[in-house]
């Protein structure tokens, strides 16, 4: 490897790179997470991509919102009609066999069309039970799912990709260029692959196998049928394990260096796992861990999308319709219904006029609706000093309970953590209990007390779930006093000033807000902070979780 | 069709496949609902038992997949069957409901070409007609839309199917092994349908660092060359597919003693479970498993490999209780049966 490059260029190089093979094989590789602002370099490497693909290969794009007759195909109303008998529309899906299907704003893709997508990815065909269709069509495919910022893939997905690319941050004219494979090193077989590429994915804590496996397939189309050699299995721990890793992997030696050292005699006799976790740990920025575990881990579907339900609220997108009789509240869906009615109308009408359109009692489609009451709990917690192992395990409780209750109330919980210089997302949305637990057990605590990064992480996640259609909640665990600055500064001061400034923005976006007051003796700052987010303050001095969640159930009316 | 990863290659997760076999050998069980981390090859096992499923009389022609014993005269009508009937030895059905799938597929409805080129009333079975008989497997069953649960529990409850549409009512039986899996951060089961499942399997990535490199080898193998992968594996399967078969001739004649017996009840009793459900489908269980084995008689061995997926979903939930179900009935056997 070339000293003079940059941590940088490596990374485009690398992206630029798993464009290459993706193309070769988009099926096999199933999926790629591409997270880049959309923009010039974005486009550059779907272009890349593209350009790639084997000539005659289909480069599809499904449209956001679309519906999923749109993805999977169903009936074509008007040709059927027009042609006397049923005639299939074929759906993005069967469209983009052999290619590969970009998924733009892949996290706000509904639950059940994550699951489709990923059954379609298993599969290698779409298994279509719809409208009076029954088929199969092959759709070996892969899909390019783009996202943007912080929030998170649909984990159904995530885990299926072979690739998590991270474009952010880059420079817009940034150069994206493959480079060829130095430092190939000695070959290694087959069997040693496949134990040391999972080997090293279980030292940097990846439950899954599939990683490992797609780590497998990358570095084969790497070596393109020729022998796998030890720089391909570096590159591809690189690529596949490191967006992954839940834990920095325990260095060889004391600090691992920034970058793989120059192949050469210090590799000779080391067991394979360990270069493979010495790669990985290089392409880990120091810090970077917790930000990436948390995108990571993706957003489950929490049960709510997952049924399509949240979508059909107000302010969500339309969940599609089903048979049913309008009324008590059921808004009819005239256009579905009409199309449910049209097939029949050669058998309903006789032969002669009078023509006119019959609508039966069967072909009445309703819209589906979501319940009101879909709330999405934020718990910020001050992780913060010495309190906080008692506060965290207090806002665990208050997770739990509130979970326990969202079984009836679909209530999704998102915790947020924060201490020393940064606040994390320790819980993306959810309704499961399983993950609620998984997700918060094991949290340090200690450090500075950055209440505004808090506040902030909270305001975002607080407006992606407006986006998503929910109707979001802050409650802040804290005793409102802070010491870190959004910028990392330390002082009372600044650190207190961001915080009031985020409050304001909080509060001026409209977001339903309360501040529980953890500190052993109600202090002043909790009430202030309360007042400047407009927010509830409750003194609870030991906060029970019960008295957290029956508080909630106050605000949620 | 492309090939299938074959079951017997399926590396440990020994629970999950007893829970399938055990469900194959006996179909009034109640089915299994498999629960599990991402990647733990849950649908590829569910997918590898239909492999293994041996064949059943079938009337030929039947688009309802009747019982030839059962009904000896005549099928459902407009079944498809042509008189005299006759009756030909098929594969268990085991039927795929896909994500997505809507509700006229589901139950069945009009044929629609049949509408639109002769003017005709024709009904068109859907999977559950399909699945009469045999197996209904759902993957992300969590995500299912409420509409469509609905209508499985409503159908797995009576055995029957009733569609009405266009002047035409059609009925027939629909009684099938329902079979899910999932993955439980994609958000809880609703209650209603969980206990539909007689048996439910947990699911967990291996943390065994052999038994991983395993997984990864044989997947990796399979995905190479799946043809000869499956034929390598061609007896492996052909064994487990006659053990299902003798064990499912075996059942009726499998006996649980009266001892055994008693032991199922006090171990319900010892873990409150709701109902007889629980303690029924424990003794079939072990009598499933007994046949499986080849022994005559269920044994307290067999109790106790099935206790914990015959009742970890039928206790009640405690959100704060960090105890697992399996921990909770692991302990209640060491305290109801001792060591």
């Amino acid at each position: 490897m070339n000293p003079a490059r940059d941590e940088t260029a490596l990374r485009l190089a690398d992206a630029a790179w798993a464009a290459r093979l993706f193309a070769r094989d988009p099926h096999g590789l199933q999926a790629v997470v591409l997270r880049a602002r959309a923009g010039p370099l974005r486009d550059r490497w779907l272009a890349l991509l593209r350009a790639t693909l084997p000539p005659g290969a289909p480069f599809r794009r499904l449209p956001p919102g679309s519906d999923t007759d749109r993805l999977t195909g169903g009936l074509d109303l008007e040709a059927t009609l027009a042609a006397g008998r049923p005639v299939p529309a074929a759906g993005l899906l069967a469209e983009a066999d052999g290619g590969i299907l970009v998924v733009p704003m892949a996290e706000r893709l509904a639950a059940t069309h994550a699951a489709l997508l990923a059954a379609v990815l298993d599969a290698g065909a779409i298994h279509l039970e719809r409208h009076g269709l029954s088929c199969r069509r092959p759709a070996r495919l892969g899909l390019v799912l783009l996202a943007e910022g912080d929030e998170p893939v649909p984990a159904i997905l995530a885990e299926r990709a072979a690739l998590w690319l991270d474009l952010e941050g880059f420079r817009a004219n940034a150069p994206l260029e493959p480079d060829a494979l130095d430092a190939l090193g000695p070959d290694v077989s087959l069997a040693e692959a496949a134990a040391a590429l999972t080997e090293a994915a279980a030292a940097c804590g990846i439950a899954s196998l599939r990683p490992a496996l797609m780590a497998l397939r990358l570095a084969r189309l790497a070596a393109r049928g020729g022998g796998l050699r030890r720089g391909h299995l570096e590159r591809v721990a690189r690529l596949v394990l490191a967006p992954r890793a839940q834990r920095r992997p325990e260095p060889a030696q004391e600090s691992p260096p920034p970058r793989p050292p120059a192949d050469g005699a210090d590799k000779e006799g080391r067991p394979l796992p360990d270069l493979l976790v010495e790669a990985v740990a290089t392409a880990l920025p120091p810090g970077l861990l917790s930000a990436f575990a948390a995108k990571a881990q993706g957003r489950s579907a929490g049960g709510d999308p997952a049924r399509g339900r949240a979508r059909a609220g107000l302010r969500g997108r339309p969940a599609g319709s089903r048979p049913g009789l309008p009324g008590n509240g059921r808004r009819l869906a005239l256009s579905d219904t009409l199309q449910a009615a049209a097939p029949w109308q050669r058998l309903r009408a006789p032969p002669r006029p009078p023509l006119r359109f019959r609508l039966h009692r069967d072909d009445l489609r309703i819209q589906r609706v979501e319940p009101p009451a879909a709330t999405t709990a934020v718990l910020v917690v001050d992780a913060s000093g010495s309190a906080a192992a008692e506060r965290l395990a207090e806002a665990k409780g208050a997770a739990e309970w509130l979970l326990a209750e969202s079984y009836v109330r679909r209530t999704e919980v998102a915790v947020v953590a924060f201490r020393g210089q940064e606040a994390q997302l320790l819980l993306p949305p959810t309704r499961s209990l399983t993950r609620a637990r998984r997700a918060i057990a094991g949290l340090p605590g200690g450090g500075g007390t950055p209440l505004a990064a808090g506040l902030e992480l909270a305001r975002r996640l607080a407006a992606a779930e407006r986006r998503r259609g929910r109707t979001p909640l802050v409650v802040a665990l804290t005793d409102g006093r802070a010491n870190v600055a959004l910028d990392g500064r330390t002082g009372r001061e600044p650190a207190r000033a961001d915080a009031w400034r985020v409050a304001a923005l909080l509060r001026a976006e409209g977001v339903a807000t309360t501040v529980i007051d953890i500190s052993a003796r109600p202090r002043p700052e909790a009430a202030e902070l309360a007042a400047a987010l407009g927010a509830r303050h409750l003194a609870l001095p030991r906060a029970e979780p019960h008295r957290i969640a029956a508080a909630l159930r106050e605000d949620r009316g | 069709m492309a090939p299938v990863y074959p079951f017997s290659a399926i590396v440990g997760q020994e629970e999950m496949k007893r829970a399938l076999m055990i469900a194959a050998v006996d179909p009034g069980i109640g089915g299994v609902m498999i629960f599990g981390d991402r990647g733990t090859g849950k649908s590829t096992a569910v997918r590898g038992l239909a492999r293994l499923l041996p064949r059943i009389p079938m009337v030929e022609g039947c688009r309802f997949n009747c019982d030839p014993a059962e009904d000896a005269e005549r099928c459902v009508p407009g079944c498809g069957a042509v008189a005299p009937r006759r009756v030909v030895q098929a594969p268990v059905p085991f039927v795929d409901l896909p994500l997505g799938a809507t509700e006229d597929r589901v139950v069945g409805a009009l044929d629609l070409e049949a509408a639109l080129t002769q003017g005709a009333r024709v009904f068109e079975p859907g999977l559950l007609a399909r699945a009469h008989r045999g197996f209904l497997y759902i993957d992300e069953i969590n995500l299912l839309d409420d509409h469509i649960v609905d209508l499985l529990l409503d159908v797995a409850q009576s055995g029957e199917n009733i569609v009405e549409r266009e002047g035409l009512s059609v009925r027939h039986p629909a009684r099938f092994v329902l079979v899910g899996s999932g993955n439980p951060e994609e958000g809880e089961l609703r209650p209603q349908l969980l206990d539909r499942f007689g048996l439910s399997v947990e699911v967990r990535t291996p943390t065994e660092l052999a038994e991983r490199i395993e997984v990864v080898r044989r997947r990796d193998a399979f995905d190479q060359d799946r043809a000869g992968f499956v034929a390598a594996q061609a007896a492996a399967e052909r064994r487990i597919a006659r053990r299902i078969d003798q064990a499912r001739r075996r059942l009726a004649q499998t006996v649980v003693p009266d001892d055994v017996l008693t032991q199922a009840a006090r171990l319900c009793l010892a873990l409150g479970t709701d109902g007889l459900r629980g303690e029924l489908t424990l003794l079939r269980a072990a009598r499933a498993l007994a046949a499986l084995e080849r022994r005559p008689e269920a044994q307290m061995a067999d109790l106790k490999a099935v206790a914990p997926m015959a009742l970890r979903h039928r206790l009640r939930r405690n959100p704060l209780d960090e105890t697992g179900s399996t921990a909770r009935i692991e302990r209640a056997m060491a305290e109801v049966w001792g060591p």
